[in-house]
């Protein structure tokens, strides 16, 4: 009994350590004085100065450019990756590809920003491309690094899945292009959108590679972020968190909605397949 | 669509090769070669210029002779300072603590909550798991700058200290060590708890009933079943902590003191600060020389969950 009375304070010991601040941040948003920490009134002015502050606005639209690009490109080849790594048994290279694949799960970010700056510097110079960093430049990193988790998402979704659908479908003569687009795609479609709005996320909220990959004027809303934290707190900041939070926290309950109605009708689908069988 | 479908299907042949190479391809040459080129450029010399550093390989023509040779300069000076300053060496030694720290602070906070989601009723434990995940979709930077208002001096927590009358002035806890403790363990806390929910969810209850019943006490059959099992979990999650906290710069930056030294932030120092690329560059290669032997576990281990989840 005691053990039990331990367990549950100490999972909400860790609900509390993992939202606290975060409500704190909501809270100090709508805060009359300057001092982010000391209540002085309910205001919603912070918003308004947001509104017209026109640099964080154009860094914003940056970021979410880059973001929505690089989340596509990158469950496309985030998508081929997982479906290699999942399906095609033993390949030549495959270990080199396991590790290429897993090693950026974990790569302090300060490493994989210089690495790439280095080389779209080096390839500008032999190749003459590309011309200058800034939105191509930080597209491509993101996608590099966020391939690699839509390529885990989408492989653990494969991994769990019965092959016999796909194995039913070969033995009556589809060709492997069409068991994909017909029977696996559809499938994985979870996967999919999951892994986009991670890469999103992770896109969106980079601030390291972001700065050594991006060149002059392009500036990612991170970016803007981090400087001016730098300076200190401000209280735009926090409505700017707020709002980033609720964007977030909608975000996830329509896609989890969605998701859970897709799951309901893909099983009173089976049922009636089972029924009609 | 159909269209595309039929096309597709036609190369089915070569289809397979496709689907490997593209992701293949752009993983060599986007991540691989870079390394490469970061371990060549570690051996330049600094120079003022654009690009930075000089280059290895030169071709030189001797008009007079009427010959030509290859010259290739390697630097190896940028890695003697590494090892001869004691700032190189104390940063490096630094960011190992922290992170050693952090990876046990998440485990000490991220095992208990992982075990109680695991023992919670099914049906509840997809919206627990989701509740620890849910903040890792939030800005990473907007959970730091949440700390910087909670820890300043007449911060949230200096104010309560105060008004408690526990102490009788402001309290800062930013900028020190422990604050970069405090945010780095709010921010990894996720990557702790998932793997050892998954490891810990697998488990067969019927084991600790049968231990039970033989007497066992219950904190006994934690030690000697449930925590060997779930060792698989402790090493990925701690290993998803450890990495990329060593490399760690934004957490530092913002809530460390001007003496929280950690190589992130060295490597950016040199990197924008000095202009000096081929040390940044030779400052990342020996912090990858430092976590090679821990990725190296982490593949391990991930390749082998993967093949367990099939």
């Amino acid at each position: 009994m005691r053990k039990i009375g331990f367990l549950s304070w100490a999972l909400w010991f860790g609900y509390a350590f993992l939202y606290v601040p975060i409500a704190l941040l909501v809270v100090f948003s709508f805060n009359e004085s300057r001092l982010v920490t000391v209540w002085s009134g309910f205001s919603t002015k912070w918003y308004g100065e947001l509104i017209n502050n026109d640099a964080l606005l154009s860094a914003a639209g940056l970021s979410f450019q880059v973001a929505a690009v690089s989340a596509t490109l990158s469950v496309m080849l985030g998508t081929c990756a997982g479906l290699a790594l999942s399906r095609f048994g033993r390949f030549r290279g495959r270990t080199l590809f396991g590790g290429m694949i897993t090693a950026p799960l974990v790569m302090p970010e300060v490493i994989t920003g210089l690495s790439l700056l280095l080389l779209f510097v080096a390839l500008e110079q032999w190749v003459g491309w590309p011309d200058g960093r800034g939105v191509t430049t930080i597209t491509i990193a993101h996608t590099t690094f966020t391939m690699s988790y839509v390529a885990v998402v989408i492989q653990s979704r494969l991994a769990g899945m019965d092959g016999s659908l796909e194995e039913a479908a070969m033995d009556l003569g589809a060709r492997p292009a069409k068991v994909f687009f017909v029977i696996t795609l559809p499938l994985i479609a979870p996967a999919l959108v999951a892994g986009w709005l991670l890469a999103f996320t992770l896109s969106l909220d980079d601030v390291v590679v972001a700065s050594f990959v991006s060149g002059p004027g392009s500036t990612t809303l991170p970016m803007v972020i981090f400087s001016s934290v730098k300076f200190g707190i401000s209280p735009q900041i926090n409505a700017l968190a707020t709002l980033m939070v609720l964007v977030v926290a909608s975000g996830i309950f329509v896609a989890s909605l969605v998701m859970a109605r897709q799951e309901r009708q893909r099983k009173r689908d089976e049922q009636m397949a089972i029924q009609n069988g | 669509m159909s269209a595309v479908v039929a096309i597709l299907s036609r190369v089915g042949l070569w289809g397979r090769g496709v689907v490997v190479a593209i992701p293949y391809l752009w993983l060599l040459l986007f991540f691989l070669v870079p390394f490469l080129i970061v371990f060549g450029i570690s051996f330049a010399e600094s120079i003022i210029a654009q690009p930075p550093y000089s280059s290895l390989v030169d071709w030189l023509r001797d008009e007079d002779a009427g010959t030509s040779k290859l010259q290739i300069l390697l630097n190896i000076s940028n890695y003697f300072r590494l090892g001869g300053d004691d700032l190189y060496i104390l940063a490096y030694l630094n960011s190992l603590k922290i992170a050693a720290v952090t990876t046990l602070f998440c485990l000490l906070i991220g095992y208990p909550m992982a075990y109680a989601i695991a023992k919670a009723d099914p049906a509840r434990r997809g919206p627990l798991m989701m509740l620890v995940i849910l903040p890792f979709w939030t800005s990473f930077l907007i959970r730091i700058y949440a700390w910087i208002g909670i820890l300043k001096g007449n911060g949230v927590i200096s104010n309560l200290l105060e008004w408690t009358g526990l102490t009788s002035g402001p309290v800062e806890i930013l900028y020190s060590d422990w604050a970069v403790y405090i945010g780095m363990t709010y921010c990894y806390l996720p990557f702790m708890v998932l793997p050892l929910y998954s490891t810990l969810e697998k488990m067969d209850p019927t084991l600790l009933e049968a231990a039970a019943d033989l007497g066992s006490r219950p904190f006994k059959a934690f030690l000697s079943i449930t925590l060997p099992l779930s060792l698989p979990g402790i090493i990925a999650g701690s290993l998803l902590v450890f990495i990329p906290a060593v490399g760690e710069f934004v957490t530092p930056e913002l809530l460390g003191g001007p003496d929280t030294l950690m190589i992130g932030r060295v490597l950016w120092n040199e990197f924008f600060a000095n202009r000096d690329w081929p040390v940044a560059s030779a400052v990342a290669i020996a912090l990858l020389l430092v976590l090679v032997v821990p990725i190296m576990i982490f593949q391990h281990v991930q390749g082998k969950q993967a093949e367990a989840g099939r």
